[in-house]
């Protein structure tokens, strides 16, 4: 079994998610599912489909997602720093890597200019208060 | 320039760190080369034909004599001792060595500069007109707003992993100078009243599959720029096709879709952003118009060039443009001499242009879509003094706007995609049309070679378009004429494919139709091929295409 961070922290017996999304479905149609729901996956069928992070986002931000949101799927090391900023907390990191030497991959870049899930308030408007 | 806060540069210096570590990953056997592939691209880095190519972004085109020094200082020691201006208004190096390329980006740091997202499936680098805010037709300056969308597109957490490449073209004049219509998006600038807005176009763009761009809104408030393009660049990237590398750029979903369908889907999006915290403040233009320098222009009159009869006459006629503030004007430098590839300057050349950016024009300089430098904000009573020092380092050849003024990509000299090389082409073309008085005589005509057809060197919008083509293995050019950048058309394509060596001559039997048919001297090529079609040009080319031009030429005397 590959392994799972989840807040930053190397978890050993994940459970499995309630729900896995593919980065085509419709999300409208899922979303009357999500109250209930503690742990929802989305996945990342390759290492460079970028659909997951729009997913991830609407998932938090439009459809108001509270609970665990795992990326699994092409998880690596380097796709952290923007899954966690685009909502996802838990990470089911692809066979083969190495999930302590993946916990730096958290901390790459400071700041980011955008909104995004984790960081609703873009730059420009934190940068006026300074 | 926009001169970077601390979390700008912070963010240019982590990212280095970043492309670092990766890069020691992977040279210890840590990162696989797909994996690893993804990451260079985003830090610019291809693997060329013969070695790795590194592509500098130079954001809008605007570079500051330092950055550009630093650049020569870059090409000089990790490389061949040159550069090439792309028509992205990038800096590519051909020969950089793979395990030297995060040392090369720490030195750009140190001059503000970076290779984020000059290649990769994500927003690339912003482009514009070259003569922002200096332009007499001027609605905004471009640069502000390019500067803004700059920072929004660098590391989108949410776009970095979009379908394809994706290229954004600000213009704010009147006329337009950006090729907005041939890009993913394209802005123009629009004012109602006193409100400043944006004209949004989609979907338009060159490679195989040329597409002029449509218009979705006419209006869009500035205020409201970040909301919208999120949501048109979150629609392309949940929706855009991922199953063909040929079907992913923007322009086929919005084609597949239809122009009206998308556009409701992306309102049904930004419905959902708009007002939104992303929305723009106008103390954030403020900030940003704040942190460019702005040249103290001196208040000067007008100078009367007119009467002059001198080779510096030419070049006044073709390379010097108007400029807002009298006594003023924008120099193009041609970085088109004949036997010199299109775009390229040696560290040298761009040592001695740095120094002379900072006598004649405020220290600043900009990079054009059609790849020569410009000089924006020279005093017209030094133009003569600029113009000597530029002749002395073959800098000044009087061709832009004319059939010389060549943008070709780097073809097959250096680029693994290309079916064809494209250099020794414009050279070949160069040469068979060195008289000057012929070039002026023939008018305005824009000449672009693309070595396949991806279309680097935007042959589609070449009033002469050369394709480079393969057929069972040998190289071969298919020629398009009537294309246009603004207001946008796409070339036709005139017959069959001809040898490298026959190129010269079909041009030459174009240039003939075009001088025959024209009315006089105000109607351009292009004009005469979008009046009379296709068919003469065709016609004359096609026929007895062995007969030597001299030959002919003593048959039409005659």
């Amino acid at each position: 079994m590959p392994s799972l961070i989840k807040n930053r922290l190397i978890v050993d017996k994940p459970s499995p998610p309630e729900l896995v999304v593919q980065p085509d479905d419709d999300l409208e149609a899922l979303a009357g599912r999500l109250p209930g729901l503690a742990v929802v996956a989305v996945n990342f069928p390759k290492y460079a489909d970028g659909r997951g992070y729009s997913v991830g986002r609407l998932l938090r931000e439009r459809y108001g997602y509270k609970g665990e949101l795992r990326a699994v799927g092409v998880v690596a090391r380097d796709h952290l720093q923007l899954m966690a900023q685009c909502g996802f907390d838990a990470f089911q990191l692809r066979e083969g890597e190495d999930a302590q030497a993946a916990l730096a991959g958290f901390d790459d870049l400071g700041e980011a200019y955008q909104t995004s899930a984790a960081q609703p308030v873009p730059l420009f408007r934190r940068r006026a208060g300074r | 320039m926009y001169r970077y806060d601390d979390i700008d540069q912070r963010l240019v210096d982590e990212r280095v760190a970043q492309f670092r570590d990766q890069t020691r990953r992977f040279l210890d056997g840590q990162l696989a080369e797909d994996d690893f592939r993804q990451l260079r691209l985003r830090n610019g880095l291809y693997i060329q034909r013969f070695a790795p190519m590194l592509r500098i972004a130079i954001p809008y085109g605007l570079l500051s004599s330092k950055q550009l020094k630093k650049l020569a200082s870059i090409a000089r020691t990790y490389d061949r001792g040159y550069g090439h201006f792309s028509t992205r208004q990038n800096l590519q190096l051909n020969w950089p060595k793979l395990e030297d390329v995060p040392e090369i980006l720490a030195e750009l740091a140190t001059v503000q500069m970076h290779a984020i997202q000059t290649s990769g499936s994500c927003v690339r680098n912003i482009t514009t007109d070259q003569f922002a805010g200096v332009a007499r037709d001027e609605i905004v300056d471009s640069f502000v707003w390019c500067e803004l969308i700059r920072q929004w597109s660098t590391v989108h957490p949410e776009f970095n992993y979009l379908p394809r490449k994706f290229k954004i073209a600000v213009n704010g004049a009147v006329a337009d100078r950006a090729a907005t219509f041939v890009h993913d998006i394209g802005l123009h600038a629009v004012k109602e009243g006193d409100e400043i807005g944006f004209k949004v176009i989609v979907g338009g763009g060159l490679g195989r599959t040329p597409i002029v761009g449509h218009v979705i809104r006419d209006f869009l408030p500035w205020r409201h720029l970040l909301t919208y393009l999120d949501a048109i660049l979150r629609v392309y990237n949940r929706h855009g096709r991922r199953d063909n590398i040929h079907k992913a750029r923007i322009k086929i979903l919005v084609k597949d879709r239809g122009v009206d369908k998308f556009r409701e889907e992306v309102d049904a999006e930004w419905a959902q952003l708009k007002d939104g915290p992303a929305t723009v403040t106008p103390e954030e233009i403020r900030r940003i118009e704040g942190r460019f320098t702005r040249p103290a222009y001196e208040k000067l009159a007008d100078i009367d060039y007119t009467s002059l009869k001198t080779p510096f006459s030419a070049w006044l006629r073709r390379n010097v443009h108007p400029h807002k503030v009298a006594g003023y004007a924008a120099v193009s430098i041609s970085l088109k001499k004949t036997g010199v590839p299109p775009g390229d300057a040696t560290s040298d050349q761009m040592e001695r242009i740095a120094e002379l950016a900072d006598h004649y024009s405020f220290g600043e300089l900009r990079v054009t879509h059609e790849q020569n430098l410009v000089f924006a904000d020279v005093r017209q009573a030094e133009l003569h003094g600029l113009w000597l020092e530029l002749r002395a380092l073959g800098l000044a050849t009087p061709n832009i706007g004319l059939l010389t003024n060549i943008i070709s990509c780097p073809g097959g000299d250096f680029c693994s995609l290309a079916n064809a090389k494209s250099i020794p082409v414009a050279e070949s073309i160069q040469r068979r049309f060195d008289d000057l008085d012929y070039l002026h005589d023939i008018g305005e005509l824009d000449l672009n070679i693309s070595g396949c057809m991806n279309a680097c060197g935007h042959h589609h919008v070449g009033h002469i378009g050369i394709l480079g083509v393969d057929k069972n293995g040998e190289e071969w050019y298919q020629v398009e004429i009537g294309g246009n950048q603004a207001p946008a058309s796409l070339g036709k394509v005139i017959g069959p494919s001809f040898a490298r060596a026959d190129v010269p001559n079909v041009i030459e039997r174009l240039i003939e139709t075009y001088l025959e048919l024209r009315d006089g001297d105000s109607e351009r090529f292009v004009d005469v091929v979008h009046r009379a079609g296709v068919e003469p040009f065709r016609n004359h080319v096609y026929a007895k295409l062995d007969q030597k031009p001299a030959d002919r030429r003593q048959a039409l005397a005659a």
